[in-house]
């Protein structure tokens, strides 16, 4: 086997932009007539869009009541518990991203940008007093503060965690609702929370319960003991077989008909509760789907060296799994996001809900629905698009397709 | 329990042993004996049973019938049982199984951190020494993707090492492999035989056979058909199935 002597040309340089624009829009006629009509109608209707929004849309009912959309009903006077848990976050957020770097770059660059922009942003209303002025730029700053805190040695990656999982337990339990009797921090009962605190509360909460809870049940339905097995498998079939409003009904309506008045749960906790199982279920699937990809011999070389089966799980299962089904596993993260919307029915109001109010409690707005759910759409967008964007930045870290 | 290891009292005890894959009889009563320090080449056609006997020394497959005894341990539904002989016995395989999501060096402590429960330390120091002997120091913080055939192979017997085993099987070791990477890892098999470790290799290796082995069985139709020196199974086999079996391997 001897190399050839001869040496390989290197491949053409990449061809210019004009080459490019042969290649992809202008191959043939057919193909070129596409690109026009495209990039006609594109034109057009993006020369509409933005002359109807600055010229003819009414905004009113976006800019009437900034804080509904934010908090909905939360007291006013109580305001300073959103805006503490947002510095919370804001600060948490900015240490992420000196932790983890690319994850959370885009995400925490953007969000201190669109804080500092909203401090600033000329509103006619005065209900964005300048306090809450304050907090969001403090927010900003908080992000930066916490990058560079983020940065040092002294914080590790554990640090942040543990501070997440604190902030995570103490902002919904005890500084949003307060508790009970106490002058600090007076009880705030959930139907007065609403807009983006509410969805981004159910959507958190529901992608940070469900999952490990579809681990379990995905492991439960490869379990060897038959209940175990049959019981997961019961489980993630009627689920699954359910629409999620039926499930929000169920648990928001009927749920209360069988227990107790005294027992009464909170009515977001139930929808949360409606969210975590459904969500559950369709990540126990995605996470079998990646059980069943481990080759056996990862099991029988760590059987062999004598792992136990909780260890064997825990330690070479799981890891390979839940890498290979992380573009899934965010996927359906995205739609249950978007999702949470549907609480609007059982007379929760997130974000989509509090629209719903502003546009159906003022004649003046009857006809401006299209700028309200443009707002909205826009909102979940942007988040929406960081999620993915996350995931994409983590299967490049982790090499995801590449073993 | 040392004592039974000593002055040639055996380590490993088969008798009778029959497993079944369905209606497939794989292992028709198996017997074998082997004392400590001693190097076993188990050869024999494919489907003859030699990989899933040796598989069931460490209860990847289960015996169900006859009695598998493994340093005074019995193999049964024991689950305890089955994970300290699991710590005692060292596998390398065909495919190498390596763990692609951990580098080298933690493919081979896992085992030792998780079940000997070493410290991190200890544990990482004895990788190196053991990477240090299959000779590929250097490959340390890589991923099993990046290496070659050979090299995962070597990584593998280190890891297997790792636990401090004394018996080491090993399935079709250099099968999977290309034929200039087979010699490095026979190198590091021969240089673990001379070392006395306890070794049951399942190999069609012949010169693996002739360097080392004490002595060899054939495997056909989940039976021993016949046992020996190699300089018995080399120069005067008796069996007619071993004569063709052989004259078929040696002869290419």
């Amino acid at each position: 086997m001897t190399a050839t002597t001869t040496q390989e040309m290197a491949p053409p340089a990449p061809p210019g932009f004009l080459e490019w624009l042969r290649k992809n829009l202008f191959s043939s006629w057919l193909n070129s007539l596409l690109t026009i009509i495209g990039a006609v109608v594109t034109f057009f209707s993006l020369v509409n869009l933005v002359s109807w929004a600055f010229t003819k849309a009414d905004w009113r009912p976006v800019t009437v009541a900034p804080l509904l959309y934010l908090v909905g009903q939360y007291p006013r006077p109580e305001l300073w518990r959103p805006g503490l848990s947002l510095l919370i976050f804001a600060f948490l957020i900015g240490m992420s991203w000196g932790v983890w770097k690319r994850y959370m770059r885009v995400f925490a660059i953007f969000l201190a940008v669109l804080l500092a922009v909203m401090t600033f942003f000329p509103l006619e209303t005065a209900t964005i007093t300048l306090p809450i002025r304050g907090v969001m730029l403090a927010s900003a700053v908080l992000i930066y503060l916490g990058y560079l805190l983020g940065h040092t040695s002294f914080i590790l990656p554990r640090h942040v965690v543990i501070g997440w999982l604190v902030a995570l337990l103490l902002v919904p339990l005890v500084i949003l609702p307060g508790i009970q009797g106490s002058d600090l921090l007076p009880f705030v009962p959930t139907n007065a929370w609403g807009g983006l605190l509410i969805t981004l509360l159910l959507s958190v909460g529901g992608i940070l319960l469900s999952f490990p809870f579809g681990v379990l049940l995905a492991l439960g339905r490869r379990s060897s003991l038959p209940v175990v097995k049959w019981s997961s498998i019961v489980f993630i079939e009627v689920v699954r077989g359910v629409p999620l409003v039926t499930i929000l009904f169920m648990f928001s309506i009927i749920l209360v008909l069988f227990l107790p008045s005294e027992s009464r749960i909170d009515r977001v906790i139930r929808a949360l509760i409606g969210i975590v199982i459904f969500s559950a279920a369709y990540t126990a699937e995605n996470v079998r789907g990646g059980l069943q990809a481990i080759p056996p011999g990862q099991i029988e070389a760590a059987k062999a060296l004598g792992l136990r089966n909780y260890h064997i799980t825990r330690l070479i299962v799981l890891p390979q799994a839940l890498r290979l089904v992380i573009p899934n596993i965010v996927g359906q993260f995205i739609s249950l996001f978007k999702d949470t919307t549907l609480v609007y029915i059982v007379g929760i109001n997130d974000l989509l809900g509090i629209g719903n109010a502003i546009l159906n409690l003022n004649p003046q707005f009857v006809r401006l629905q299209m700028e309200v759910y443009l707002f909205i759409a826009i909102i979940f967008w942007i988040f929406s698009y960081f999620m993915s964007y996350a995931s994409l930045q983590l299967e490049k870290a982790l090499g995801v397709g590449e073993r | 329990m040392d004592e039974a290891n000593k002055d040639g009292k055996p380590i490993i005890i088969a008798r009778e042993v029959h497993k079944w894959f369905d209606n497939f009889h794989a292992l028709k009563g198996v017997s074998m004996e082997v004392k400590p320090g001693e190097v076993i080449v188990i050869f024999g056609p494919s489907g003859s049973g030699k990989s899933t006997f040796i598989r069931t020394l460490n209860r990847l497959e289960e015996h169900q019938k006859g009695t598998i005894i493994i340093d005074g341990i019995e193999l049964s539904h024991d689950v305890r049982n089955i994970e300290r002989v699991r710590s005692e016995i060292g596998m390398v395989f065909q495919q190498f199984n390596l763990f692609p999501h951990l580098t080298v060096l933690e493919n081979i402590t896992l085992a030792p951190i998780w079940v000997r429960n070493w410290k991190k330390d200890k544990a990482e120091q004895v990788a190196r020494q053991l990477l240090e002997r299959v000779g590929i120091p250097e490959q340390a913080d890589k991923f099993p993707g990046q290496l070659s055939g050979g090299q995962q192979q070597r990584v593998a017997i280190a890891r297997a090492l790792a636990m401090q085993p004394k018996i080491m099987l090993f399935d079709e070791p250099t099968s999977a492999l290309d034929p200039e990477m087979i010699k490095e890892v026979l190198d590091v098999m021969v240089e673990l035989a001379r070392s006395g470790m306890t070794m049951l290799v399942v190999t069609h290796e012949m010169s693996f056979a002739r360097a080392v082995a004490h002595r060899m069985y054939f495997f056909d139709a989940g039976n021993i058909i016949e046992t020996g020196t190699p300089e018995q199974i080399f120069k005067s086999p008796q069996e007619d199935r071993t004569k063709l079996f052989l004259s078929q391997i040696l002869e290419h």
